[in-house]
């Protein structure tokens, strides 16, 4: 999966998520820079996620994500991963 | 899983909601539809902000029922699940606030005069202690009584707490069970264990029922939840580690709408009225088409048997207080036959409160329905599988609760269960009331137990046995016995549903159908003759019944029964073979016990005789029937 499509489809989660429409993701974007962004969302984000790509984020992988170029960044190894496999 | 599946799904929904959060005008009645779809947690948080944006802490004017201010304490992270309390108030139609305590404060928040607590003034205090907190007092190792007082410390301390609660707020003290969510260490028997978390959990939900009994404290019952839906939907042991979060995000949904309805049967708001459409609902197929012979109900088929357990579920609901009414298009006369007339109906006329069968449409049926009961029509519950009613009802008449029901009856109960819109706090002896007829396996078993000896046992069981001649009603269930019944089996011959058929109309032959009854229900069709007439001798071709009935004298009778139709057959003896099987050993002297005489035997089986001209009934406890 190229890292467009992934932008795009986290996309409506944000926006999900924060019910706003204004957030621009980008690769520094991180949860200084929006409002709102605490640790209950930062869960919310990742089930959301979880639950649009189908699969279950290691405990580890969790604790590196830093901005949400690191969410894109595991959501492609992920996905390649999973493609390998099947 | 988790998802509110009685409510209808979300396609759209996005939309309703952007319109709504457009419109300055929307009202609280808007807000409450858009609670009543299948909302995940995303959803819900949705709906919460925008209702909230709306009219923050205000109770909006012309709601119905009181604001209710609901506190969540606890010593782990919840604040994920306030939205979805608020949400499923909302669905209810009842305006909630939620407090939640300081993390980790809430028993000094309890105590002290002044606090944030005091200052809210809750009406309802939901304790929601983590699994960790409650069996904190556990170690392995300890003995037996050393887990137990320790246990009992915390259930002691937890008493406590709800007696502060109580004292301090006039309102209802809800306890939240405890998640069962940790992993076993002994295994099957870790009860065996002291000192073992697992059976820590099984212990405290246990006691705190008791207790809340004791204390008239109310039970959110998650641990029964897990049961259903297991525990992987309602813990995440990430979130658990990574926020303290012990019941998942995703769950809080199905929370949210557990404490709504909590509170809403202690405001007395829990629905009353279960009304009921009849064609593919209650039964298979249409009456008015296929007529009393041509529906699929009762045993026969899986379906059948579908629309009994539903039925069954109903009758049951009735007795514990809900009122049922029928709501269906049909001719009333059709309607009321199978009620009346067929052998399968649970369902009898006279547990309908309200029968309403004509050509009008629903939406004007359940308004008169309403009026006749003398009931709110935000209370009644319409259960029916076309979809085009259930839209058309939910459209034209919100407040009326329809569960997203398939056209497969084989799940109506459940989604019922689920939905919860019966969830009561206490029996009433009201309710009781109408269960004076209340039957049962499990009565007729206690009855047992507490019975004499078998004689008299018997003799209270009021037993009745219908014996009717084949016929098209019984045609199913009488080829589905021939061909399964391997046991309590004579010859085990199979027919085909025409040569059963061929039975009926032959003049010489006779094959019964016997029905047991007694005073804990009826059993259904339990036996089957087929005998025919050769020369001065009545052969006894086939004879099973189901093994259930055995040792109630059922033989005996059906003896007595078979003599006399022999006899006004103009039949001098009795002739009963045994084949042997592999399973119908069972039956081996089944002749010689009832006072044949065998005139030849070997290993493939036995034939016996019996003179009836100098036959002589023998006396059993149960009385014949005919219809």
């Amino acid at each position: 999966m190229q890292d467009e499509a992934i932008y795009a489809a986290l996309m409506p989660i944000f926006e999900d998520v924060f019910m706003r429409d204004d957030i621009v993701l980008a690769p520094e974007l991180s949860a200084k820079d929006v409002a709102g962004w605490d640790s209950f969302k930062q869960i919310e984000i990742i089930i959301a996620v979880e639950s649009q790509f189908g699969f279950k984020f290691h405990t580890r992988e969790l604790d590196s994500l830093r901005n949400v170029g690191d969410l894109v960044r595991v959501v492609r190894e992920k996905n390649s991963a999973r493609v390998v496999l099947t | 899983m988790t998802d509110l599946s009685w409510l209808p799904e979300t396609s759209g929904w996005r939309g309703a909601l952007k319109d709504f959060s457009k419109n300055a005008e929307a009202s609280w009645a808007q807000a409450v539809d858009l609670a009543n779809f299948r909302l995940d947690f995303f959803q819900t948080n949705a709906l919460d902000e925008i209702v909230r944006r709306r009219w923050g802490e205000e109770v909006p004017t012309g709601i119905t029922g009181k604001p209710i201010r609901l506190a969540i304490l606890g010593s782990s992270t919840l604040a994920h699940l306030q939205a979805s309390i608020r949400v499923g108030g909302l669905r209810r139609g009842l305006h909630i606030t939620v407090y939640e305590n300081d993390y980790g404060q809430y028993r000094q928040e309890l105590e002290e005069e002044g606090s944030a607590l005091y200052a809210f003034r809750p009406t309802v205090v939901l304790f929601a202690l983590d699994a960790a907190t409650l069996t904190s007092g556990l170690r392995i190792g300890q003995s037996a009584s050393e887990a137990r007082s320790a246990l009992n410390a915390t259930l002691e301390e937890v008493r406590h707490c709800w007696r502060l609660a109580r004292r301090i707020f006039e309102g209802i003290v809800v306890q939240q069970a405890c998640l069962p969510v940790f992993p076993s260490m002994l295994g099957n028997n870790e009860h065996r264990l002291p000192g073992s978390r697992a059976w820590g959990v099984t212990y405290i939900n246990d006691r705190l029922r008791a207790i809340a009994d004791e204390e008239g404290a109310h039970i959110l019952a998650v641990d029964a939840r897990v049961v259903e839906h297991g525990l992987g939907a309602w813990h995440s042991e990430t979130l658990w580690h990574r926020s303290r979060q012990e019941v998942a995000l995703t769950a809080a949904p199905f929370y949210g709408d557990l404490v709504a309805r909590l509170v809403a049967a202690e405001q007395g708001r829990s629905f009353k009225c279960l009304a009921l459409d009849l064609d593919n609902t209650l039964w298979g197929g249409v009456i008015g088409d296929d007529g009393l012979e041509g529906i699929t109900l009762g045993q026969g088929s899986a379906l059948g048997e579908a629309y009994v357990a539903f039925q069954t579920y109903v009758r049951d609901l009735s007795r514990r207080g809900v009122i049922l009414a029928v709501c269906s298009k049909n001719d009333e006369k059709n309607a009321r036959e199978p009620f009346e007339r067929h052998p399968d109906m649970i369902l009898r006329t006279l547990d309908i409160a309200c029968f309403v069968a004509n050509w009008t449409d629903k939406v004007t049926n359940l308004r008169r329905i309403a009026k006749e009961l003398n009931i709110g029509i935000d209370s009644i519950v319409f259960v029916d599988d076309n979809p085009f009613e259930r839209n058309f009802v939910r459209q034209e008449l919100p407040m009326v609760a329809v569960p997203e029901v398939s056209d497969d009856p084989t799940y109506f109960p459940k989604i019922l269960a689920t939905a919860g819109y019966f969830e009561g706090l206490v029996v009433t002896k009201d309710d009781l009331a109408r269960t004076t007829q209340y039957v049962g396996n499990q009565q007729r078993e206690s009855f047992r137990s507490q019975a004499m000896d078998m004689a008299s046992y018997l003799a209270g069981l009021e037993m009745r046995l219908i014996p009717r001649d084949f016929d098209r009603i019984g045609l199913q269930r009488i080829v589905q016995l021939i061909n399964k019944t391997n046991q309590f089996n004579l010859t085990t011959r199979r027919y085909t549903e025409t040569q059963v058929q061929g039975v009926m109309e032959d003049g010489t032959a006779v094959g019964l159908q016997l029905r047991l009854t007694d005073r804990f229900g009826d059993n259904g069709i339990i036996g089957i003759v087929i005998g025919r007439l050769e020369g001065a001798d009545f052969v006894i071709d086939t004879w099973l019944m189901s093994c259930r009935v055995l040792g109630r004298q059922v033989e005996v009778i059906t003896l007595n029964l078979i003599a006399d139709r022999a006899r006004a057959l103009g039949a001098r003896r009795l002739v009963g073979d045994y084949i042997a099987t592999a399973k119908n050993g069972m039956v081996r002297e089944h002749y010689q016990n009832l006072g044949f005489t065998i005139v030849h035997a070997d290993e493939q089986g036995s034939r016996s005789v019996l003179d009836i001209q100098n036959f002589s009934p023998k006396p059993t406890a149960i009385t014949i029937v005919s219809e």
